[in-house]
């Protein structure tokens, strides 16, 4: 008798093969970011947290170009990407993977985009009139033939995005909640089933849409030679820090109640956390993604450091964090299908790289959307003073 | 053979067409049987039956007959399972590790096992067609569904291919087709049971430890069968309703 390859113990003869691939890792990860960066907008707009008023549009910008990216991940991944529209036209209304093209498009269309564009309609306007050629007749399509720009145009912009903000707090997060509830409400996996997953899925959305947010920003910086608002940087970071501690808390009280209960997944789930997933979850994930970043943030609100360090120091824990929430979903979605429903085995995820659901093409799809924000920027930038009322 | 909710709602549409139509004639109007007509069947009511399965764990020998007979009969791909035996065996008090093999799904037999102490005994594994399935529940667009006959089918003709049923299924029954790039799984041989064919893996097993049972039918013997023996269902905390049911089932089984 040959033992499977990459099985150790006992799988269902048709769990040997993973079902859900790194493409399905970067769904979560993509529609944290957009959450996070837009709940990182309102604290300006909504809660009137001025000090971070410098990046309110390049957040907003930021979660557009992840937001269109989003669904691509999904399509890719699918058997049938030319039947995806049936997701729309015949939802099944008991599914809570067929409700995403719905939530998607009313956070897209309804809030998304309506609060990017009354936010940046006088300086369209502007544009429109002020520049000539293909660019000009760009910005005359983006007007959508509405060129009044007066006082009280202006003002009806302000209050209907103000009205649109406080709508994109809950479509934030129902976007990411609900991410959460599609491998939260799978009874059948132990790993996933947890009526915290969309808890923590939004508050470690926060936490990544924030420190992407302030990333871009400490680069966008450098890149434009402008100059870093440390004020606005140190207030992110703040905000940074609590929200991480709050998600910290969330996994740490999923992880002590499994302990605890130890019920008939526990030893599986965890001699599969001390050996498979040991790196990505109790290495990256916790120690280099979570607790680092904490202890360098935490050491930003404690100690007296200078302007430089404190920089520097910001940078580093973003992008620990991210690696560290990117890690986060990693563990959910591949994890989630490395021990075997009969909890006697365990199964290997192997990473192809130049494949349809490869390495290449995941990096292609986290590049992607750097690449619409760059155009997003050039063409809306989100640094120029907006033009007044 | 693959079945499609068209399939399904064609036969309930026959039925429906053919018994409104024998309801409405009477026998002096009726018109006489042209010689060249094929004999009909007699019509399928999906109302009338309510499909499952009996296994008895006593009875299985684990020869693989049922894995290599739903593989001609269904084209099964290659290293993919729509049944499958898992053979177990268990040390003494030792419930929570009891050592499960199912070689190839077990569609060659097993080898003889090292450990004559043991207990052992062999599973039969397949689709639980499940009253609450929640591969149904979560199919985005219901390309799996539930038959009026319950059994839960896949049409393959509008699955999408995202795997969410496959996540959601406790029982490790579905696969993806490669070729097809849509799900698969067992359909319990909808297109032999509806013409009054056993499944083909209840027709290969040399011992009945399999017995196709229609729950609606008084005269089934799987009335007799869930009355005289101590049965259960896989994974009953899951509570799917499955329609499997195992006599003598160990509780190590998982």
């Amino acid at each position: 008798m040959h033992p499977i390859p990459g099985v150790e113990g006992f799988m269902y003869p048709n769990e040997v093969e993973l079902q859900w691939s790194i493409l399905i890792v970067l769904y979560p990860y993509i529609t944290g970011l957009v959450a996070g960066a837009f709940i990182l907008a309102s604290l300006e707009r909504v809660f009137r947290v001025s000090a971070v008023k410098p990046t309110y549009r390049l957040a907003l910008l930021t979660a557009l170009a992840f937001l269109l990216v989003a669904p691509l991940p999904l399509q890719l991944h699918l058997g049938h990407p030319e039947r995806s529209l049936e997701m729309y036209l015949t939802p099944h209304r008991s599914s809570a993977m067929a409700m995403f093209g719905f939530v998607y498009l009313w956070y897209l269309m309804v809030v998304l985009l309506a609060e990017i564009w009354l936010d940046y309609r006088a300086d369209i306007v502007h544009k429109a009139r002020t520049t000539s050629g293909p660019i000009g007749w760009v910005y005359k399509i983006l007007t959508l033939g509405s060129m009044n720009v007066s006082p009280a145009a202006r003002s009806i912009d302000d209050r209907v995005g103000y009205i649109i903000t406080i709508i994109g707090i809950p479509s934030a997060f129902l976007l990411h909640g609900y991410v959460g509830f599609i491998f939260g409400s799978v009874k059948a996996n132990a790993w996933w089933s947890t009526p915290l997953m969309p808890i923590v899925f939004l508050f470690s959305a926060m936490v990544s849409g924030i420190a992407a947010v302030m990333l871009l920003y400490h680069a966008s910086c450098l890149l434009l030679k402008r100059a870093l608002d440390m004020r606005c940087l140190d207030t992110i970071a703040k905000y940074l820090f609590y929200v991480f501690v709050i998600d910290f808390s969330l996994e740490m009280l999923d992880l002590v109640h499994r302990i605890y209960e130890a019920d008939e997944s526990f030893r599986s789930l965890d001699f599969m956390v001390h050996t498979r997933l040991y790196t990505s979850q109790v290495i990256l994930q916790i120690l280099l993604g979570t607790c680092l970043p904490l202890a360098l943030l935490g050491a930003a609100q404690v100690l007296r450091l200078a302007e430089s360090t404190r920089r520097k120091l910001y940078a580093v824990s973003g992008v620990l964090t991210l690696i560290g929430i990117f890690a986060m979903r990693w563990n959910v979605v591949i994890g989630g299908q490395l021990f075997s429903k009969s909890y006697l085995g365990y199964t290997t995820y192997k990473l192809q790289f130049a494949a349809r659901e490869g390495l290449l093409s995941s990096l292609a799809l986290m590049l992607l959307p750097l690449g619409i924000l760059w155009v997003l920027v050039k063409l809306l930038p989100p640094f120029e003073e907006p033009q007044a009322l | 053979m693959a079945t499609s909710r068209r399939d399904v709602l064609w036969e309930a549409g026959k039925f429906l067409i053919l018994g409104s139509a024998a309801v409405s004639s009477s026998p002096s109007a009726a018109p006489a049987p042209t010689p060249a007509a094929a004999p009909a069947l007699p019509a399928y009511n999906p109302q009338a039956h309510l499909w499952g399965m009996t296994i008895d764990i006593e009875k299985c020998i684990g020869c693989g007959n049922c894995v290599r007979a739903c593989e001609k009969e269904n084209d099964v791909p290659e290293g993919f399972f729509r049944t499958w035996v898992e053979h177990y065996e268990i040390d003494g008090a030792d419930q929570e590790h009891p050592h499960v093999t199912s070689p190839g799904g077990g569609k060659n037999g097993f080898p003889p096992s090292s450990d004559a102490k043991a207990k052992q005994f062999f599973v039969p594994k397949l689709c639980n067609h499940c009253m609450d399935s929640p591969c149904v529940q979560v199919c985005p667009v219901g390309a799996t569904f539930d038959s009026p006959d319950g059994v839960v089918l896949v049409d393959e003709s509008y699955c999408l291919g995202c795997r969410y049923c496959i996540q959601a299924c406790p029982y490790g029954c579905r696969y993806i087709n490669p070729a097809k790039e849509t799900v698969d799984k067992c359909s319990l041989c909808y297109h032999r049971i509806t013409q009054g064919l056993t499944t083909a893996c209840c027709e290969a097993c040399p011992t009945q430890a399999r017995q196709l049972a229609d729950l609606k039918n008084p005269k089934d013997p799987v009335h007799e069968f869930l009355r005289k023996n101590k049965v259960q269902v896989l994974k009953p905390h899951m509570a799917t309703r499955a329609k499997v049911f195992y006599r003598e089932l160990d509780g190590a089984v998982r």
